[in-house]
């Protein structure tokens, strides 16, 4: 819908008004802010190890203001922090996880959102359970589960997409094709023309849809959420992206990736698109970058302060939260570590 | 007293438990209709209905990880896994994702969920099915591991389980699930994780067992009170959380111990036991604990099965050994 020089398509048609627009956008360059600031903290050795959404902002930000934080739940794998922040989870908290803090990085109650997910794809199995379950509690919620290219080709991913289906669960699962499993090209990840088709396999609906385009990716997933949440089941939205950074601060794609496919990348960059559009409707210009640049660097400062100025984690906290009345051996090991009573 | 075999008892413990909580139902393959490959979920789809005894597609992953999110979401599942071998293809699930989640989250979620899975030789299955790799799993902290012997502790152990705010792996004998009935009161009740039960009283040596093993070692020790030797027999009940406390106690009386158990010899749990004994009895102990257990090689086919499990003769032999000291 919204093309790369900023213009809208002919005989295209949104949900999003231009002052929505303008929101998707804060948070888009917030999220864009965000990745740059930490990066380089990680590289003073003052942040953990990070996986930035630079390039997919249009991904994550489309699809996390498609669900509604007050009765939605969404199921993040880790490459869109952004999207959770903007589902209530405050950015101080999820930084403090980056920073190796516990109490401080507990997801606050009330909150519907899950642990970031490393074990690739495990997530989904889960939120399938989860939205499965909101259902038979009687709950009005969707889940937003998210996956990327390489995540598709786990089994967990067939398994839940296939028991999905089978339980008709109000579920959208938002796979961002972003091009890249850390070196591993799209190109032998799988040889499906398009992840949207497998949805066809699992008896359920399937879109592709361009992925730097946030109109397009809010559309899309407005579509699957009011599916969902009327009892038509799950839906795979496939949003064709491009990982404009590394897979995460340990990589180096100099090592793997074409020079000139990135710069190509680039030139479909999600964020310019929406300001030039703005632009053209006289609602952005440079003046208005400054200011709103520094207005969100500060606020991702407050939060990084926030978090580095919070609780650190004590030896004893190797024990927290395993299990509700933990067995006598487990606190005599925490005993033994915190006094060395434990014998 | 009403009067179950195992089957029955984890059958009743089921139906009273969906009975008095709606939040719990039940998942798997061929849980519904059928009632289960040994019918332990008999007339229970019947009896609460399509939403609470659900025929799952077979995926072992989805089953446990589906599990996870339905009691993230409020209910309380308990999911059958048809043998405890095929955990393997849902192991991340269990292992990983079940008991690391309430740490993960730092607390703010936890997962209501057991896990039951029938396992063990002697009924002469085909590969796979007679896996005993309960060990596998206390290198998953977080999971309980329940091994329940008789009907009695079947049912009161799965209540417990289905009650614990933390995921537990039931594993249930399948030897055992039809060997006779015993006295197995109506209604729920519980009975304690990590309460180790002794079975049979004896001053010389004490067997050391869970699960059908529990059910061998009672007819050793009969043998051996024929030659004169007074065996007891401890049943540990749970291996997470252990019983460190009773193991000890009765260890200590005896003076010498024998652990017996169906999964190979090498890091199976018998050499927690033994090791365990070795830090906090030595000095008591008068003859080296020893191990029965299967052998180090994959289960056999069926045909070879009896040669692979631990025997009388191998339990005998072993404790006659340990008299010599």
């Amino acid at each position: 819908m919204l093309l790369p020089d900023g213009t809208i398509a002919a005989g295209a048609k949104t949900r999003m008004e231009e002052e929505f627009l303008l929101e998707a956008l804060r948070w888009m360059m917030k999220s864009r802010l965000y990745d740059q600031r930490v990066i380089a903290l990680q590289r003073q050795g003052q942040f953990g190890v990070f996986s930035p959404g630079t390039g997919q902002e249009a991904s994550i930000i489309g699809s996390a203001m498609a669900v509604d934080p007050s009765r939605d739940w969404m199921v993040p794998q880790y490459r869109e922090l952004m999207a959770t922040v903007h589902h209530g989870l405050p950015l101080e908290v999820i930084t403090a996880q980056y920073l190796g803090k516990i109490a401080p990085a507990r997801i606050p109650d009330g909150v519907k959102v899950l642990p970031t997910q490393v074990s690739i794809a495990a997530q989904l199995p889960q939120a399938t359970g989860l939205a499965w379950g909101l259902r038979l509690r009687g709950e009005d919620s969707v889940v937003i589960a998210y996956i990327g290219d390489g995540g598709s080709s786990e089994g967990d991913f067939h398994e839940a997409l296939n028991l999905a289906g089978v339980v008709a669960a109000p579920i959208v699962f938002f796979l961002q094709n972003n091009q890249w499993a850390i070196s591993t090209s799209r190109r032998v990840q799988s040889a499906t023309k398009s992840f949207a088709l497998r949805a066809a396999g699992y008896g359920f609906e399937g879109v592709e849809v361009d992925g730097n385009d946030v109109i397009a990716v809010y559309d899309a997933a407005c579509d699957a959420v009011e599916r969902a949440r009327s009892g038509g089941g799950p839906s795979l939205i496939e949003a064709v992206t491009y990982r404009m950074s590394f897979h995460n601060t340990t990589d180096n794609p100099a090592r793997y990736q074409d020079p000139k496919e990135f710069e190509e990348a680039r030139t479909r960059d999600p964020i310019e698109r929406v300001q030039k559009y703005l632009a053209g409707l006289g609602m952005w210009n440079a003046k208005r970058d400054a200011a709103w640049t520094d207005e969100l660097r500060e606020e991702n400062e407050k939060a990084l302060t926030q978090a580095a100025g919070a609780a650190a984690p004590r030896p004893e906290d190797v024990f927290a939260n395993v299990y509700q009345d933990p067995p006598p051996r487990v606190l005599r090991q925490r005993a033994d570590l915190v006094d060395g009573s434990g014998g | 007293m009403p009067q179950r075999n195992i089957v029955e008892a984890i059958n009743n413990a089921l139906a009273d438990e969906m009975e008095s909580d709606p939040r719990v139902m039940l998942l798997g393959l061929d849980v519904g209709k059928l009632g289960g490959v040994f019918r332990t979920t008999s007339g229970l789809l019947e009896r609460f209905g399509t939403d609470r005894v659900v025929d799952t597609p077979l995926a072992e992953a989805s089953i446990i990880g589906a599990s996870l999110g339905l009691a993230l979401a409020g209910m309380v599942p308990v999911a059958e896994i048809q043998f405890l071998g095929f955990t393997a293809q849902g192991f991340h699930q269990l292992g990983p994702q079940l008991g690391k989640y309430r740490q993960r989250s730092r607390g703010r979620y936890h997962c209501q969920v057991t896990v039951r899975a029938p396992f063990g030789g002697g009924i002469r299955s085909p590969e796979f099915h007679s896996d005993a790799i309960e060990a596998q799993f206390v290198q998953s902290p977080g999971i309980k591991i329940v091994m329940p012997s008789n009907s009695y502790d079947a049912k009161g152990l799965l209540i417990e389980a289905i009650r614990d705010p933390d995921p537990v792996l039931y594993c249930e004998p399948d030897r055992l699930y039809r060997a006779g009935r015993s006295e197995v009161p109506d209604g729920p009740y519980t009975v304690p994780f990590g309460k180790a039960a002794v079975v049979r009283e004896g001053q010389d040596v004490t067997l050391v067992a869970w699960s059908a093993a529990v059910e061998l070692c009672l007819r050793a020790a009969e043998a051996l009170a024929a030659e004169g030797v007074s065996a007891a027999v401890l049943d540990l009940r749970t291996l997470v959380p252990l019983d460190v406390e009773t193991l000890c106690a009765q260890v200590v009386k005896t003076g010498r111990c024998v652990v017996v158990h169906e999964a190979p010899l090498s890091a199976g749990f018998g050499a927690e036991i033994s090791a365990t004994l070795m830090e906090e009895v030595f000095y008591d102990l008068d003859a080296p604990v020893a191990r029965v257990a299967a052998f180090d090689v994959p289960f056999p086919a069926a045909s070879l099965e009896d040669y692979y499990l631990p025997s009388m003769d191998r339990v005998l032999a072993a404790v006659r050994r340990t008299m010599q000291s």
